[in-house]
């Protein structure tokens, strides 16, 4: 395979990771955002009270502000696939061009249609239109979300596909497949529920930041009883879907699991960490003790995992050298099929070339046999499976945390909104201003545990990301990672600006 | 009647954008960024390394197996 550069490599991968977390600053808000502007209208409509039509609008325009400032930063990523992960994008493009092209034509065109007419047909189109249009924006932009996922959950579970060794690509055989893989799911309400909870304590935080000051009472206090009702339902749901989301890791990605959960060694009634400190510098095998300390709960990671108390759960110890007990297939053994594999490949195309249909045929039946291996060739070490464990686990438990917060966070709301004594409560509503930046730390780590603890891989064991990337100098992945890097923070700060300088005209610029 | 249509939708959206406020701003920077974005970024530093470097998709093939395999 010649010399991988993994400066190029690690390049790729930092600018990659720049440019997503940076789209996912602004997509969540869009998306829980989006829905809090169709219960506001919804009850404008119902009720008929104009406060309710000013709060609309005045939430619509941090909508606008935020979704403007958004624009675009998604399309980067696939600028990137082009030009860093070439052999990425050229083997999954069969894949993830149905995905990404019914995202373009169907929520797209659904979002920026019914985009205008929530902004400009206030007064001009019926209010049974108009509210349908804010739904349809709110329906739109979660549908754009659907499709990304799905092409997400197939890197990391691939499904409904098979690779063809002539063009080198996966080919899609089962559409239905790939669109409701239980990862996919999975994957899909989580992120979609944990926006919901951003787009909540974004509404809660500024509303709270009103009540600080004495501003705009009265559309605080009701946008508060819609936001934490909202995202106290939506944290309730985003821990299911945060259990189903680590049942399919169990079952599809046990070393992502393993990685997050700190265990290094499989057990039966396998017990799971609530709070624990990883002993540094340890490594897999290296008879050290995982954690310094730990709080667990005995049987719990069982329970979570495989849905049964004393079901074994697979350790990274396990994953990586093999239990034949459990019927794990040591990773050593994955890297022999895996380079046999790549010599069939090898060979397929050395026959081709020549015109020997014979040979070329033995050597595709051959591969066909290793196939499913050929990730774990390109592997030097068995080892090189583990993920960074530490960062996985911290992001992991500090998500869980913090989701955990936001969740008490939103029943004081409720309760104190019910009461309607939230006024007097300057602690709460303190702790209400700086919710929405916990959450976004939050719905970051989020992403972190998913791609961290996917390592190293692009597609689950089929391509290995440093097989993935253009062999490119890495001086050209540098100059344009600094770019970005100024480009971000311009819009950033351009988009905090505005967002602030609206925030304190308030409703009355609207 | 079908132009009628056509026309009211026309100045629908060209009312919306005349008596934007915030919005117009926001335009301003939506088209300096997609103008960096797709005139400056894309053309000059994120080619298409496969389609800019290969003419057909057997090309295009031959190069990702050899990277895949070492093979020439």
């Amino acid at each position: 395979m010649g010399e991988i550069d993994l400066g190029t490599v690690n390049w790729a991968r930092a600018q990659f990771t720049l440019t997503a977390m940076y789209h996912w600053f602004f997509v969540p808000i869009t998306l829980g955002l989006s829905f809090l502007l169709a219960f506001f209208e919804s009850i404008y409509v119902r009720t008929g009270k104009e406060e309710w039509k000013h709060l609309t609008r005045f939430w619509m325009t941090l909508f606008g502000i935020n979704f403007a400032i958004g624009i675009a930063t998604g399309i980067i990523m696939e600028f990137q696939f082009g030009t860093n992960w070439s052999n990425y994008s050229w083997m999954v493009g069969d894949i993830f061009g149905a995905p990404l092209a019914i995202e373009g034509i169907f929520a797209f065109f659904i979002e920026a249609t019914f985009f205008a007419v929530m902004f400009f047909g206030w007064d001009r189109t019926s209010k049974g239109f108009h509210l349908f249009s804010t739904w349809m924006v709110a329906i739109g932009s979660n549908l754009s979300a659907l499709w990304i996922l799905v092409a997400n959950g197939w890197m990391q579970y691939p499904v409904g596909m098979a690779f063809n060794p002539e063009s080198a690509r996966f080919e899609m055989q089962n559409f239905w497949e790939v669109l409701f893989s239980p990862v996919a799911i999975a994957k899909f309400t989580h992120a979609t529920s944990s926006s919901f909870i951003l787009g909540s304590f974004f509404v809660i935080a500024v509303s709270s930041y009103y009540l600080l000051r004495g501003r705009h009472v009265d559309m605080a206090k009701k946008s508060i009883i819609v936001a934490s009702v909202f995202g106290l339902l939506s944290s309730v749901f985003t821990a299911y879907t945060g259990d189903e989301s680590a049942y399919a890791n169990s079952n599809h990605q046990p070393m992502k699991l393993a990685a997050y959960e700190g265990l290094y060694e499989g057990a039966k009634g396998a017990e799971v960490v609530a709070l624990g400190v990883l002993t540094s510098g340890k490594k897999v095998g290296d008879g050290q003790d995982p954690f310094t300390f730990k709080l667990a709960i005995p049987n719990g990671l069982s329970l979570m995992a495989k849905r049964e108390l004393n079901a074994f759960v697979p350790g990274i110890k396990d994953l990586v050298y093999g239990n034949e007990a459990e019927g794990i297939m040591p990773v050593a053994e994955k890297m022999a099929k895996g380079k046999e594999a790549i010599a069939d490949l090898a060979a397929m195309q050395q026959a081709g070339k020549t015109g020997d249909e014979q040979t070329k045929s033995a050597a595709l039946e051959r591969f066909k046999v290793n196939q499913d291996y050929l990730g774990f060739g390109y592997l030097d070490t068995p080892e090189e499976i583990v993920p960074p464990v530490a960062t996985t686990y911290y992001s992991f438990h500090a998500m869980v945390y913090l989701g955990t917060l936001l969740l008490l966070l939103a029943l004081l709301y409720v309760y104190f909104s019910y009461k309607d004594t939230l006024e007097n409560k300057k602690w709460l509503l303190v702790l209400g201003v700086s919710s929405f930046f916990l959450a976004v730390i939050a719905s970051e780590l989020g992403w972190v545990v998913a791609e961290v603890g996917r390592q190293p891989w692009a597609i689950q064991n089929l391509l290995p990301v440093k097989m993935a990337t253009t062999k490119i100098a890495a001086g050209h992945v540098q100059a344009s990672f600094a770019i970005f890097f100024v480009l971000f923070a311009i819009l950033l700060i351009a988009e905090i600006k505005i967002m602030l300088k609206q925030i304190k005209i308030g409703p009355e610029g609207v | 009647m079908m132009s009628s249509r056509l026309l009211k939708i026309y100045r629908f959206y060209l009312d919306g954008f005349t008596r934007m406020t915030v919005g117009k701003t926001l335009w301003k920077i939506i088209f300096i960024k997609l103008f960096v974005m797709f005139a400056i970024l894309k053309l000059f530093f994120f080619p298409d390394f496969l389609n800019t470097n290969f003419s057909t998709d057997q090309q295009r093939a031959d190069h990702v197996i050899h990277q895949l395999t070492g093979t020439k």
